[in-house]
């Protein structure tokens, strides 16, 4: 009784006003309980939070959502916009658009090979800043953090200023390739060090006490226990080089990508299979994030 | 960092490095490789850049070495409405960011039992579909026929000629949706390291629930603050996906005039020195902001 009224007379200034006047009439019996703003704040704390959190993870869905209903869509005319009727035609002729799955393949390609460099480049970085004490730290800290920190379109275009200007290699597959090892390499580096810096560092010790030497050490105790954060930087790798669209259009010539093909079709009208391939992505991005929670809560519970 | 780092309670403090005798080589060669790959396609374009910036000539008689700082002035003075746009827009996006997200990785941090993996992957799994298709989606969202406006026109709650697309609106709705994740993470990260003794401590002096967040748990989580508006600010300031696709030239940014004049104006220094002048004015309002925020281990 007393809290929903609280409630009501309350919450809607609450957040803002801490000191709100404690409302006159006030029981005196519940003095040795909290205040009375204080009840309002709690109960605001344990709702309002949580209706604000929801809402949030709504604003985050609601384009999923979209793209999986007008994945179904049977457009009415070459805009892709509004709701017509369903279908099934565009999942069962996913390639039925001229280039868009030469475009996917390509990007998948881009993507595998940029991932396996930069995850090379970026895990050895990461376990020489972690594991090893050496003059330069600090210039090397901050050219890994540099490229985090600058704009897409400012790397794009210092790369295409480069391209041009030494005039070495035609704009195309390999330059897509150099520009996105560039760009993974500095989330490698950070996803990596974060786990093995998260380490117990004593376990190495103790494999050392139990005389590992230092390479055995290294392979049967540090790697293991780093590859949950290998791996994790070698889908973030994926991702972003799959996705990547300022960079690649500075540094793709003519090489359509699958971004530089929505782009493209952006500005014609955009079959529905592009919602299909959207789709596609977010399930099994889905399906690889949950296999591999799965997979290590079934490590964490096995004795 | 050494503060919060003292008060973190769960995992052990980091004891000191083994003292090891190592080969004195081992880090650079591990360094070498990733640390080339960077000076190759990270610092010599930048260089690169800022000599292009410099250049004279045209397109049709090539681009010569110079050093004409007026290409900087010219293509300021044309550009300083996008320039400010940008900013402004960055600005609105990153503060609209980071309301939504902190009651998200408050929840997260703090609420959420036994279902926070599940909702960690909840919050970046909107995030694996493809930037540009989802951007596309708030077309047909906002679309003036679109889900929301069209049923909203039929029952006649709205004028038939409102509009939400191509209107700043769309263009800071679709940023601030874009980069949330950089916004949601960080925070949930640095909420989640807090000592919950800490906010215990504080309720047994009778500080109130607001109280608590104000003076323990918001302080505390600043270092995730400070990193989740920098990784929104600076990806929103330089995109110019969202302007493209859910606004109109009205709405230019300053990345869509670099991208227009590299590759369809082919005017490189004057492009370049809109480039270049946009790293630079990143990099001094992240040097400041960092300072001001205290926080000096962002990596």
């Amino acid at each position: 009784m007393a809290s929903a009224a609280t409630t009501l007379t309350g919450a809607p200034g609450a957040p803002g006003a801490p000191g709100a006047p404690g409302a006159p009439g006030a029981p005196g019996a519940t003095r040795r309980g909290p205040s009375l703003p204080t009840r309002v704040l709690r109960f605001v704390s344990r709702h309002l939070v949580a209706t604000a959190a929801a809402l949030t993870l709504l604003y985050m869905f609601l384009p999923v959502f979209v793209v999986v209903l007008f994945s179904f869509n049977d457009p009415a005319g070459r805009l892709n916009y509004t709701w017509n009727s369903f279908t099934v035609s565009n999942w069962a002729n996913v390639c039925g658009v001229p280039g868009m799955c030469d475009a996917v393949w390509l990007s998948i390609q881009i993507a595998l090979l940029a991932t396996v460099v930069a995850t090379g480049l970026g895990t050895l970085i990461a376990f020489a800043l972690a594991r090893h004490r050496f003059r330069g730290r600090a210039a090397t800290n901050l050219l890994i953090f540099l490229p985090m920190a600058t704009p897409e379109v400012v790397m794009g275009s210092s790369m295409l200023a480069l391209f041009v200007n030494a005039n070495l290699i035609a704009l195309g597959f390999w330059t897509i390739l150099l520009a996105h090892v560039m760009f993974c390499i500095s989330f490698v580096v950070v996803t990596v060090k974060a786990r093995l810096s998260g380490m117990d560092a004593r376990l190495e010790q103790a494999a050392m006490d139990l005389y590992a030497d230092e390479w055995s050490t290294f392979r049967r105790i540090t790697l293991p226990l780093a590859m949950p954060g290998i791996v994790a930087a070698a889908l973030l790798a994926f991702a972003l080089s799959f996705d990547d669209f300022i960079i690649t259009n500075f540094n793709s010539g003519s090489t359509v990508t699958f971004p530089m093909y929505v782009w493209g079709a952006a500005q014609r009208g955009v079959p529905p299979q592009v919602n299909v391939i959207g789709a596609l992505m977010f399930l099994v991005a889905l399906a690889v994030v949950l296999g591999g929670q799965l997979a290590n809560a079934a490590r964490t519970r096995r004795p | 960092m050494s503060a919060l780092t003292a008060v973190r309670g769960g995992a052990p403090p980091a004891p000191a490095e083994p003292v090891r005798r190592r080969r004195r080589w081992v880090p650079y060669a591990l360094l070498l490789p990733g640390l080339v790959w960077l000076a190759v396609f990270f610092l010599a374009p930048m260089a690169t850049l800022f000599s292009t910036s410099l250049q004279v000539g045209s397109i049709d008689e090539g681009y010569r070495p110079a050093f004409r700082v007026a290409n900087y002035t010219e293509a300021l003075s044309a550009f300083s409405e996008q320039f400010f746009r940008s900013f402004g827009y960055a600005a609105m996006a990153t503060v609209l960011a980071l309301l939504v997200s902190y009651p998200l990785a408050y929840a997260i941090a703090f609420k959420a039992g036994r279902w926070k993996n599940v909702l960690l992957v909840l919050v970046i799994a909107p995030f694996f579909t493809s930037f540009l298709v989802r951007t596309l989606a708030w077309t047909a969202i906002l679309g003036d026929q679109g889900l929301l406006l069209g049923q909203l026109k039929e029952i006649g709650v709205l004028s038939p000629d409102f509009r939400l697309l191509a209107r700043p609106f769309a263009v800071i709705l679709g940023l601030t949706y874009n980069f949330l994740p950089f916004m949601t993470l960080p925070l949930y990260a640095s909420l989640e390291r807090i000592d919950r003794r800490l906010l215990e401590a504080a309720g047994d002096l009778y500080s109130s629930a607001f109280t608590t967040f104000r003076k323990v748990t918001f302080p505390l989580s600043l270092p995730g603050v400070v990193a989740g508006t920098l990784l929104t600010f600076i990806p929103a300031a330089g995109d110019y996906i969202n302007q493209r696709l859910l606004g109109t030239p009205r709405q230019s940014m300053i990345g869509t005039v670099i991208d227009s004049q590299f590759l369809r104006v082919l005017d490189y220094p004057s492009a370049a020195a809109l480039s270049f002048t946009l790293m630079v004015s990143i990099v001094v309002l992240v040097w400041f902001y960092v300072r001001r925020a205290g926080t000096e281990e962002l990596v």
